[in-house]
Parts: C-alpha cells; sequence; structure tokens
C-alpha cells in the first residue's frame, strides 16, 4: 500500500516538474489515494472493532465526593482487564432520583446504576425487571463474595423469604460502603463549655441540661439538616426503637398500633423538649444539611446529627475540626437506643443488559478489600468489606462501631405509608416551632394512618 | 389542481403539527390519563381509580389546598408589589433621566440570574446564624434593632420573607415588558395634553394607563403563572416546606412523586389540577381586562 502511495506520489511529482502534468495522472492520484483512504480505514475499522470486543459497562451514580476515585478505580480496572468502565455523576441526588426513573420508564438504564428511594421503590424497579438478582453471584464459591460484606450492609440490598413487597428472596444490590447516622460533637468547643470532651452526654436529660448553657455561651446547639425532613425522622425513629422497641415500631407502620400510643406521643415530646430546653440550633427546621455542616465545621454549633459522610466533608471544610461520634443520647432504659445504619449506598445491576455479566465481575472487583481500602481512604466514607476496616482512621472507626446498633428501614420488612411519613416530619417541624402539640402531631398522623390505610383496603 | 394546493400546504404544516402533537398534546393526553390511574410511575402494573385522585385532591388533601393559599399569597405579593414597583421603575426609564441605560441593566440582572443561586444567595444574607444577617444589622444600623427578626424561622413571617425574595428575583421581567410597552405610546399625545393644561398625573392617570392596560393584562397574567408555579426559590431559601407554610404546589407534586410509596398518577392529578386553575384564573384576567378595555 506504501509503495503504492510512494508511486504515485513519485509519478507525480516527476510530472508535476515537467509540463507533461495532465488531468489523466492527476485522476489515477487522487484515485489511488482515495482508494488508499477506504482500504486504511477499513482495516482501522476492523482492528478497532477487535479491541472493542470488550464491553464498555456504564455506571451512572450520585455520588461526586466519590466520583474522582471511581474515575481512578475505573481505569485500573480497564488496565486490568481491557473491560473501559464509562462513571457518569448525575448530582444532585434529586435529580438523580428523577433521571434513574424516567431511564427506567424509558427502558434503558444503563448497565450498573445506584437506587436512591426506600425498599418498596427497590421493589418496585426489582418487579419491573429493572434489577438483576445476584444470589447466584453471591453464593458462589462457598458464599465467599457474600461473606467479605458487614451482614447489616447486605440486608438492605436482600428480601428475605415471605417479605411484605411480594418479592422473590435474594440479594438484589451491592453494598459500595456503609453508612451510619449518629451525633458528633466538637470536642473544643465542649473544653470551652467547661465540660469533659472525652464524656459526651449519655442520658436525654443529661443533654437537655446543657441547652441552657450552650444559649448562654452564645454557641448553637444541635444542628442538623431537619429541612430535609427525611433526618427528623431518622432522629424519630432512633427514639421510638428506644422508647418502645422494634416490634411496636413495626406494628405501629403495619397499623396495629396507633400513633397516639402513649409511647409515640413520648417520642413527638422528645422533640418539643428538646426546644423548650434550648438545645436545638436557632432555624433548625429550615436548615439544609450542608449549612449544617458548614455550621459544625466552622465550630459554631457543638453538636450535629449527621451520616457517617460527615468525615468527608468536615475534612474538606476544616481539616483541624476535632470531634468524636457518639449516640444520640437515651431516652429510655427499657429498650437499647438503635440508629440508622447499613448500605450507604449500592450498586445494581440492569437485568436487561447485555453486559451484566461483565458488570457483577466489575462489582466483585470493585468491592475487594483493596478497592475497598482504597475508596474509604480516598472518600473517608466506611468501608462495606468488612475485611477493610483495619485500615480506616479512628473517626471512621467510631462510625464503624455503630454498625453494632444499626438499623435500617430498608430492613424491617415493612414500609410507611409516604403520606403518613410526611405528616410525621411535617409536624416535628410544627412542634419545633411551637405551632402544635405533641398530641396533636400524633392524631393528625394517625388520621392520614387510617385514611391511607382505608385506600389500601378500598383497592 | 385544487388537491395539490391544499396537499402542499398541509405538507408545510405537518412537521409544525406533528412536533406540537408529540411535544405538547401527547403527552398532556397522557398525563390526564395518568391521572386517572393508582400508579407507582415503576411498575407496569397501574390501577385505574377512575377520578377517585381529583376526587382526593378536591375534598381530602388539606396540604395541597394548603400549598394553593401559600401559592395565592405569594401570587398576591406578586401582583401588587412586584408589579406596582416594576411599573414605577420602568415609568422613570421611560422618562429622560440620567443613567438609565444602567438601570435597565442593573434591574434586568436579577431575571436572568439561577432560581437557586437567588435562593441561596438570599438565604445568605437573611440567615442570622448560617449567613451573614445582613438585613437584621441593616436593621440596626438604622436605628431599628426592635425590628431584627428571625425571618426565615418564624412561621409568620416566612412566607412574606419567601414572596419578597421572590418579588425581587421577578421584577425585571414586568420591568422589562412595561418599558416596551411605554415606548409605543406615541410622545405627541402627551404634547397634546400638556399644551391642554394637563400636569404629570393627569397624563399618567388619562394616557398611560388606559394604553397600558393590555400590557399590564399581559405581565399579571405572567405572573401569576410564575408565581403558582414558584419552587426552586423555595428550595433555595428554605430548603422545603417548613411544616407547611412555604409549601407550594410544585413541592406537593413533587412529594406525591418521591418517598416509599410514591404516587405518579395522584402526582399527575395534581398537575392537572393546577393547569385548570391557572387557566381559569387567566381566563377571568383576560375577560375582566376585555370588560374594563
Amino acid at each position: 500500500m506504501l509503495n503504492f502511495y510512494i508511486t504515485s506520489f513519485y509519478n507525480l511529482s516527476l510530472r508535476g516538474k515537467s509540463p507533461m502534468i495532465n488531468g489523466r495522472s492527476m485522476r489515477v492520484f487522487f484515485g489511488n489515494v482515495l482508494l488508499g483512504i477506504f482500504v486504511f480505514f477499513s482495516v482501522l475499522g476492523c482492528s478497532s472493532q477487535r479491541t472493542e470486543a470488550k464491553p464498555t459497562i456504564n455506571v451512572w451514580h450520585w455520588m461526586t465526593d466519590r466520583d474522582a476515585a471511581f474515575q481512578d478505580l475505573a481505569k485500573k480496572y480497564e488496565n486490568l482487564t481491557g473491560v473501559k468502565v464509562n462513571f457518569e455523576l448525575y448530582a444532585p441526588s434529586e435529580a438523580y432520583s428523577q433521571k434513574i426513573r424516567a431511564a427506567a420508564q424509558g427502558i434503558n438504564l444503563p448497565d450498573i446504576f445506584g437506587l436512591l428511594g426506600e425498599k418498596l421503590d427497590f421493589s418496585s424497579f426489582i418487579k419491573a425487571g429493572h434489577i438483576l438478582d445476584i444470589t447466584p453471584y453471591m453464593e458462589a464459591d462457598n458464599n465467599k463474595w457474600k461473606d467479605s460484606f458487614f451482614p447489616k450492609a447486605l440486608a438492605v440490598n436482600e428480601f428475605a423469604p415471605g417479605n411484605s413487597y411480594g418479592i422473590k428472596p435474594g440479594i438484589f444490590g451491592v453494598p459500595i460502603d456503609i453508612m451510619t447516622i449518629q451525633m458528633v460533637y466538637n470536642k473544643k468547643l465542649f473544653t470551652q463549655l467547661g465540660l469533659d470532651p472525652n464524656q459526651p452526654p449519655k442520658t436525654l436529660r443529661e443533654f437537655l441540661n446543657l441547652g441552657a448553657k450552650i444559649k448562654a455561651s452564645g454557641m448553637q446547639g444541635l444542628v442538623s439538616g431537619w429541612g430535609e425532613v427525611w433526618m427528623i425522622e431518622c432522629l424519630a425513629n432512633d427514639y421510638a426503637f428506644n422508647i418502645m422497641g422494634k416490634d411496636k415500631v413495626l406494628d405501629t407502620i403495619k397499623g396495629e398500633v396507633p400513633y397516639t400510643d402513649a409511647d409515640w406521643v413520648k417520642v413527638f415530646n422528645i422533640f418539643k423538649q428538646m426546644n423548650d430546653s434550648g438545645i436545638l440550633a436557632q432555624g433548625i427546621i429550615s436548615m439544609i444539611n450542608k449549612s449544617a455542616e458548614q455550621l459544625f465545621a466552622n465550630e459554631k454549633a457543638v453538636f450535629a446529627f449527621n451520616g457517617s459522610w460527615c468525615v468527608n466533608v468536615y475534612k474538606g471544610m476544616n481539616p483541624g475540626l476535632e470531634y468524636a461520634a457518639m449516640l444520640p443520647p437515651q431516652a429510655s432504659s427499657e429498650h437499647p437506643m438503635v440508629i440508622w445504619g447499613g448500605a450507604g449506598s449500592s450498586f445494581m445491576v440492569n437485568a436487561r443488559s447485555r453486559n451484566k455479566e461483565e458488570a457483577v465481575k466489575f462489582l466483585t472487583w470493585l468491592t475487594d478489600e483493596d478497592q475497598q481500602a482504597y475508596l474509604a481512604q480516598a472518600t473517608n466514607n466506611l468501608p462495606a468489606n468488612k475485611r477493610s476496616l483495619s485500615k480506616i482512621p479512628e473517626i471512621l472507626a467510631q462510625f464503624a462501631r455503630g454498625m453494632d446498633f444499626a438499623t435500617h428501614p430498608n430492613v424491617w420488612g415493612v414500609s410507611e405509608y409516604s403520606l403518613v411519613t410526611e405528616a410525621f416530619n411535617l409536624g416535628i417541624q410544627s412542634i419545633i416551632i411551637g405551632e402544635k402539640t405533641p398530641e396533636a402531631v400524633a392524631a393528625e398522623v394517625q388520621k392520614v394512618k387510617d385514611r391511607e390505610l382505608a385506600r389500601k383496603k378500598a383497592q | 389542481m385544487r388537491l395539490k394546493e391544499t396537499l402542499e400546504n398541509y405538507v408545510f404544516v405537518v412537521p409544525a403539527v406533528a412536533i406540537f402533537s408529540v411535544f405538547y398534546i401527547i403527552p398532556f393526553i397522557w398525563v390526564f390519563q395518568l391521572g386517572l390511574f393508582d400508579w407507582d410511575g415503576i411498575s407496569f402494573a397501574r390501577n385505574f381509580v377512575g377520578l377517585a385522585n381529583f376526587k382526593e385532591i378536591l375534598l381530602q388533601d388539606r396540604n395541597w389546598w394548603q400549598s394553593m393559599w401559600n401559592a395565592s399569597y405569594i401570587t398576591l405579593i406578586a401582583l401588587t408589589f412586584q408589579n406596582i414597583l416594576a411599573f414605577m421603575l420602568a415609568w422613570a426609564c421611560d422618562r429622560e433621566i440620567r443613567m438609565k441605560n444602567f438601570y435597565r441593566v442593573i434591574f434586568f440582572i436579577p431575571p436572568v440570574l439561577s432560581e437557586i443561586v437567588v435562593g441561596m444567595v438570599w438565604r445568605f444574607i437573611i440567615n442570622d446564624i448560617e449567613g451573614a444577617n445582613i438585613i437584621n444589622r441593616l436593621l440596626a444600623a438604622c436605628g431599628f434593632p426592635n425590628l431584627m427578626h428571625h425571618w426565615l424561622s418564624d412561621p409568620k413571617t416566612i412566607l412574606t420573607t419567601v414572596a419578597l425574595v421572590h418579588c425581587w428575583k421577578g421584577f425585571g421581567w414586568g420591568f422589562l415588558i412595561f418599558l416596551a410597552g411605554l415606548q409605543t405610546i406615541p410622545h405627541q399625545l402627551y404634547e397634546a395634553a400638556r399644551i391642554d393644561g394637563a400636569n404629570a398625573w393627569h397624563s399618567f392617570k388619562k394616557i398611560t394607563i388606559p394604553l397600558m392596560v393590555p400590557i399590564i393584562v399581559l405581565v399579571a397574567i405572567l405572573t401569576v403563572l410564575g408565581s403558582m408555579q414558584a419552587f426552586v426559590l423555595i428550595f433555595g431559601l428554605v430548603g422545603g416546606e417548613f411544616a407547611g407554610h412555604t409549601s407550594v404546589p410544585v413541592l406537593r407534586i413533587l412529594a406525591s412523586m418521591r418517598g416509599s410509596s410514591p404516587r405518579f398518577g395522584y402526582a399527575c392529578a395534581q398537575g392537572i389540577t393546577l393547569g385548570v386553575v391557572l387557566v381559569i384564573i387567566s381566563f377571568i384576567q383576560y375577560r375582566f381586562s376585555k370588560k374594563g378595555h
């Protein structure tokens, strides 16, 4: 081919020097060039097709803080296996949720995707055939993959036999990291207040008693993103478990115990007590979590109620921040204090993907000990692989120890109606601003619950 | 021959009709259709419930009507405060004042900013703990320390604060449309009125206002449509519904679409209800203006 070009060019050059150059030789030359280009691109096309034999795996996620680490791992995986992994970030999470939902409706989900939402939402995706059952892969080689995870992290993605969602038992998601949502306190501000920085309050009474002291010193007490109401629900559930125990909470969701029950009124009353004591930061119910994180990182607030992801956020905002994690102070000694925790974020494999086998292989690699340790170090998130725990910093270990007390609505097997949850959260907001009493909110929530139960029955 | 001409005409119209149908008519019909179902937005199974969603909205959903009330309050403030301000500033800029082009640019900056950015910036300006607390500091500096207030955490003031920020964001559009309208009024009319002995107020009342009625109606309709559908700004400013005090219809629609048991069908029915209310209001405004004119 090269010879062909050289000959043509040589002929043309020679003729170009002479007056003999004519249209025919030009046509021959350009004809040769075009033929050459055609053959060249044909060969190129064939060769590139050979390299494209390895599929490209597309992954959609919303985790802005983990994107750089994911991209690094994708490159590493490509170097190892030749399989290109294309991580696509869509943020904020609200927009991501809508995108995933729209993609599901249009049946064009990527090979791997994360799912934000609750168990019922998760089950809808499974019922619609969007999510692959990965149990066989998890259980291969004597549960090798399955056993590498924290059981509670896996439970979030698992559907047990006889679950109320009507899903065939199995594991439908791979946890990438774990999280716990608990309290943190500023050790430096504790010292300034004359408190022992290694002795955070253990009971609700001790906690509430700090309110006046904090207020008098001009600091803010507890900050949290209670404008995004789900964090209110989270703390309220912690106290519900502490006051009445798991069974009664689940019976309430099933509709067997009313929200007007004395124990639930006690739960609502905790928020009134918090407000009355002055422990809550001013404007907490219009506070978004990012603002709450800024206040805590800037040492304006003594306590924060936040998830383990905050370690990374605080590190970015104030690397010198001295703080420690603590469980929410107990309101009752009858039942243990429980916090929300489990899989922080998980990836699901698209059941309709042509690359599902490759996708599973990639997730197996991604959740392996080394990759998990790298993710934990790079992003300050707790690894889902329990074997990676030995390599994480102390503050992360404190959050990880919270896994012993962790539960999550996604593992309860029953889900509360959205409208009831909404009435519950907005009701607590009303209590905090002093608009409604705990009893009135309990009655309102129960009214919505009755309406939803009746609606469900009518179907 | 005539048939050929007719067909030729249709050929020109078909692309526009097709695009309009695909992107407007069909989605509208689908939304209405989905409003008749109980559907979570994901499952293939949809449960037909007839008009039950609409019945629930009209008779049972107190949160929805609370949100409609809140949006109406924001709209009312926008219709009055925002539009009067926009009209006055447009009127001032239409006259021969110094630096009028500078003012035109300045007044048009807020509408071109992103709503979420405006919400966050005003949150920072107003908020006393997380922000710079500028409003309260100004009040104190001007000798009104007794007026200092937690504007964004008091249920009594939060909606008005939201409405005022919404006005700040939106008045530039009204200003621009009013200014364009004012510039179409022939100056000879004012000169003739002046020769007949009319003062500025008389000219304003007898010439400017009557000739501006169609523009005022247009701005009023746009204000109603924009204010009733506001929600991004509220998200940025107060983070959500603040115990229902800043709840607006679009936030309610979003709330129906998410959570542990999303109700897409119900959200569609809410969207249709909001649309119908807006069409009725716009129609009334239009009829009212025609009558007045």
